[in-house]
């Protein structure tokens, strides 16, 4: 049995049925990241003052990626617009970028990751903290049992609240050094996985769900270029509409993005 | 994007490109595409740039101004890319419909959320 209006339009809704799909779950999509957005303001305001993190993610890298993602938009918007003048080669070339523009995002995405994951706060037993990324641990530490060191680039602050803001000139001007630390000296030691503190929760959270949808998208695109474009040859007409409901789902993970950018960079 | 039954030849050139092409008349032009492209890519950077330099400029105490400014400028980057690369200012009723659902409930959410966040409740204590 053939699935009914697949390329032409249904009389009733005026769209083709995957478009009309697509449009609904898009729309249970903003809700689903509208929630997370919701609790970000929540625990943003309801943060003691001073203790909302400022400048912790690197706006160099958020920025490229943000430049990234309005590259793939477009290279999707054209791997389709090739379609419907039937060049096969052009379609090809643009969505083959698409990909690239993706995996680049991600590569970049896990970059950051990484550097949360190695840089770490420790409270120290004489009520100071150090802040860094983390250089090596000894063969032997074990803090359990107070046994080795731990070596960091970073600093010594007296307050935690100095942590907060990287962005206030005694942060900018602050001196990064290699510090060794016995595990004697230390009472807590946490890295900026998404525990350490609601910012990071939420950081991770959001920009998680995000990318696994880059992922995904990533993953759909790529075997339409790949082995779903058989169907080019065909059904031109339906391949056009699958490249087409493909790239709505890719420019709604660009919208996303363009608010998550500014959210946690740049505020 | 815009609807199906593409014709397999370019017509002339239009100035825009056109939504539903075959169902509405018109044909797909890939140049004007590219025309579009580049203005909205151009159009990013510079809402990117601008983005970035409030973020840093010196605008008084607190982050209520930047935060609402920065906001304002990524509603016009999201503009962009809904209107003119998903072609939302040329869809079917029907998505304006579903999409007016989801602006009501969006708007709720934030509503309601904003409002929660004037009044915790007595003895909530952060950390």
């Amino acid at each position: 049995m053939e699935i009914p209006y697949t390329i032409e339009n249904r009389p009733d809704t005026g769209i083709y049925n995957a478009k009309l799909g697509i449009w609904l779950f898009l729309a249970s999509e903003v809700m689903l990241f509208g929630g997370l957005f919701s609790a970000y303001v929540l625990l943003r305001v309801g943060a003691e003052p001073g203790m909302w993190p400022h400048g912790w993610l690197n706006v160099t890298l958020g920025t490229i990626n943000t430049l990234l993602l309005a590259l793939s938009a477009i290279t999707t918007l054209l791997a389709w617009a090739a379609c419907k003048v039937r060049d096969f080669g052009k379609f090809k070339f643009f969505h083959a970028c698409t990909i690239l523009l993706a995996l680049t995002f991600l590569g970049i995405k896990s970059y950051e990751y990484h550097d949360k994951w190695i840089h770490y706060e420790i409270a120290l037993a004489n009520g100071k903290f150090a802040d860094g990324h983390l250089v090596e641990k000894s063969a032997d530490f074990d803090l359990a049992k107070k046994i080795g060191t731990v070596t960091i680039h970073g600093r010594f602050v007296e307050d935690r609240k100095e942590l907060m803001d990287l962005r206030s000139p005694e942060a900018q001007s602050a001196k990064l050094e290699e510090h060794t630390i016995a595990a004697a000296d230390i009472k807590k030691l946490e890295n900026y996985g998404p525990k350490h503190n609601t910012f990071t929760a939420i950081y991770f959270t959001l920009t998680g769900l995000h990318a696994l949808h880059i992922l995904g998208g990533t993953l759909v695109i790529a075997y339409l270029w790949g082995p779903g474009s058989r169907m080019w040859r065909r059904d031109p007409e339906r391949f056009t509409n699958r490249i087409e409901v493909s790239g709505l789902f890719w420019h709604f993970v660009d919208l996303v993005w363009i608010f998550l950018f500014p959210v946690l960079y740049l505020t | 994007m815009s609807d199906t039954k593409a014709n397999s030849a370019p017509a002339a050139p239009s100035p825009v490109p056109t939504h539903a092409p075959a169902a509405e008349g018109h044909a797909v032009n890939l140049h004007s595409y590219f025309r579009l492209c580049a203005v909205v890519f151009v159009i990013v950077l510079c809402t990117t740039s601008a983005m970035i330099a409030t973020s840093f400029a010196h605008l008084g105490e607190g982050w209520t101004l930047k935060v609402a400014l920065i906001l304002a400028i990524a509603v016009i980057n999201a503009f962009l890319v809904a209107g003119y690369l998903m072609h939302l200012l040329s869809e079917k009723k029907l998505v304006y419909t579903v999409l007016a659902f989801t602006v009501v409930f969006f708007i709720g959410l934030m509503g309601l959320t904003v409002w929660a966040t004037n009044g915790f409740p007595p003895g909530t204590v952060s950390h």
